[in-house]
């Protein structure tokens, strides 16, 4: 069992010496151009330059603060309004499918809009997270709140729950889980988005930086940014993924 | 056994245009045990609806001395509290927190589970699930339990063994209850009275008492003799028994 345990923590570890070994391989064995194939060592290379210069934290910095103030603000609108709608068979009917409209737009799409109400910089890009994230937390809400299976609220009835201690104690503990998995998908979506919209409307942050390297053509810088890009992603859904070991919440995972 | 802690009269109830239950007269005296027995979806569970006030019929009335509590076939343990705090749900009258943790405390030394306090439902097994939910129940103020199969989703052993602990728990904490049911040998076992239910629009097709001083076991004579009566009830009890599961097959006959 604890050998297994082990092996799996490693696994991972084996896989990414496997696909490194691979890679600097190809480069190596020079079946493709070095200018257009950057070797690992090259990548690393510029990785230590990018990180001596202070600009890969300022990048990871401001990507992260985007993503973090578009993300939240995402989520302390939709969640309540997921949530309310959830309980409101009117005001769903109403506005769901304006919800469901707005979500099916490409974030990107707002891209110009992004531009011209907020210029250059990091609110046109917290602009662009939130349209991302907002609309499918308010989905992920509803449909949390319309699936309560209804012995729970029975259970509460039974209890002589009033309907400030019905939401507090059976439906916000009953949507908890399915919150957590829509807050892993869409912080992976911000994620994404952010690198796109950095791109264009960034003056700085690790889109930008990738934007950059490839306007400079140096792809040893395009490829470190990438593998930041990919760590912190990694990285936020592992933290995320800790979320649903909480006790109120691990049920759920466990059956 | 002179006022009636549970008095009603379903005239009838429809859901849609279809008519569940017609006429059914429903009286429980105080600390009476009633099984209800009849044929998968004749609409047991919506009696105990009305019973418990959860449903208003559509004709008739429902009076009832108290409020009432609902164990439920499987997942009445709210799944995000571990056993002390689900069972505390029921303590919810007790202000006092000493009080409620000797309450607590007692409760679960009854159903045997002290070390399973911390533990969620999703980490106990189905018997400890009920046992939990009926401890709940118990150290409730409310007069009046409501069952709802309560161990049909046991394996045949641990249904014998809860419905002995049942019978127990019943014996030392007397409860006005409803006990709804298809095991015929736990309404014999338990029951003061035994209704038999018909098919769609459901009524009441015979009742009768059951005059064995409890707590009773399953290989007393009496009991096994009134399982025999209701098999025989149920047109069950031969080999050659035309279409038993259709309850309009069941006799009138008188108690």
């Amino acid at each position: 069992m604890d050998k297994e345990a082990s092996s799996k923590s490693w696994a991972p570890w084996g896989t990414a010496l496997i696909f490194l070994a691979m890679w600097g391989l190809l480069a190596w064995s020079g079946v493709f151009p070095s200018s257009a194939f950057p070797a690992p060592w090259t990548v690393v290379k510029g990785l230590i330059e990018e990180a001596s210069t202070g600009r890969l934290a300022t990048d990871m910095v401001a990507s992260l603060f985007r993503v973090g103030t578009g993300f939240t603000l995402a989520i302390l609108l939709g969640v309540p309004a997921g949530l309310w709608l959830g309980t409101r068979v009117r005001a769903r009917s109403a506005l769901l499918p304006m919800v469901n409209f707005f979500r099916s737009l490409s974030p990107l799409a707002w891209i110009p809009f992004a531009i011209l109400w907020f210029g250059i910089g990091d609110a046109p890009a917290i602009f662009l997270i939130f349209m991302t994230t907002f609309f499918p937390m308010v989905l992920t809400a509803v449909a949390a709140v319309a699936n309560v299976p209804s012995i729970y609220l029975k259970v509460g009835y039974d209890h002589g729950f009033g309907q400030r201690e019905m939401f507090r104690q059976i439906i916000l503990p009953a949507v908890a889980p399915q919150l957590i998995t829509a807050l892993r998908v869409t912080a992976g979506l911000a994620w994404v988005i952010v690198v796109a919209a950095e791109m264009i409307v960034g003056r700085d942050g690790l889109g930008f930086a990738i934007w950059d390297a490839r306007n400079g053509l140096r792809m040893d810088l395009l490829v470190s940014g990438m593998i930041v890009i990919g760590a912190i992603g990694t990285l936020l859904d592992l933290l995320l993924h800790r979320l649903a070991r909480h006790p109120g919440v691990r049920w759920a995972y466990e059956r | 056994m002179s006022a009636k802690t549970i008095d009603a009269h379903i005239e009838s109830h429809v859901f849609g245009d279809i008519e569940v239950l017609r006429d059914i007269r429903f009286d429980v005296s105080h600390n009476e045990i009633v099984a209800v027995v009849g044929p998968s979806g004749c609409g047991k569970t919506t009696l105990l609806n009305l019973l418990s006030g959860a449903l208003t019929p559509t004709r008739g009335h429902v009076a009832r001395e108290g409020p009432t509590r609902t164990v439920y076939q499987q997942d009445g343990l709210l799944p995000w509290l571990t056993v002390a705090d689900n069972i505390n749900l029921g303590l919810r009258h007790i202000s006092d927190s000493r009080e409620k943790l000797a309450v607590l405390e007692t409760a679960l030394a009854m159903i045997g589970m002290e070390t399973f306090r911390d533990h969620y439902p999703y980490q106990l097994s189905g018997g400890m699930r009920q046992r939990a939910e009926l401890a709940r129940s118990l150290v409730s103020p409310a007069p009046i339990l409501l069952m709802d199969e309560p161990f049909s989703a046991l394996d045949y052993m641990t249904r014998v063994r809860m419905r002995q602990e049942l019978a127990r728990l019943l014996h030392d904490m007397p409860r006005t209850v409803v006990l709804v049911t298809h095991d015929i040998e736990e309404a014999a076992q338990l029951a003061d009275r035994i209704v038999l239910l018909s098919r769609r629009p459901t009524t009441v097709l015979d009742q009768f008492t059951v005059r064995v001083a409890r707590p009773r076991h399953v290989t007393q004579p009496e009991v096994v003799a009134t399982v025999a009566r209701l098999l025989a009830l149920l047109n069950l009890d031969s080999p050659s028994a035309p279409d038993a599961a259709d309850g309009r097959r069941i006799p009138l006959t008188a108690s």
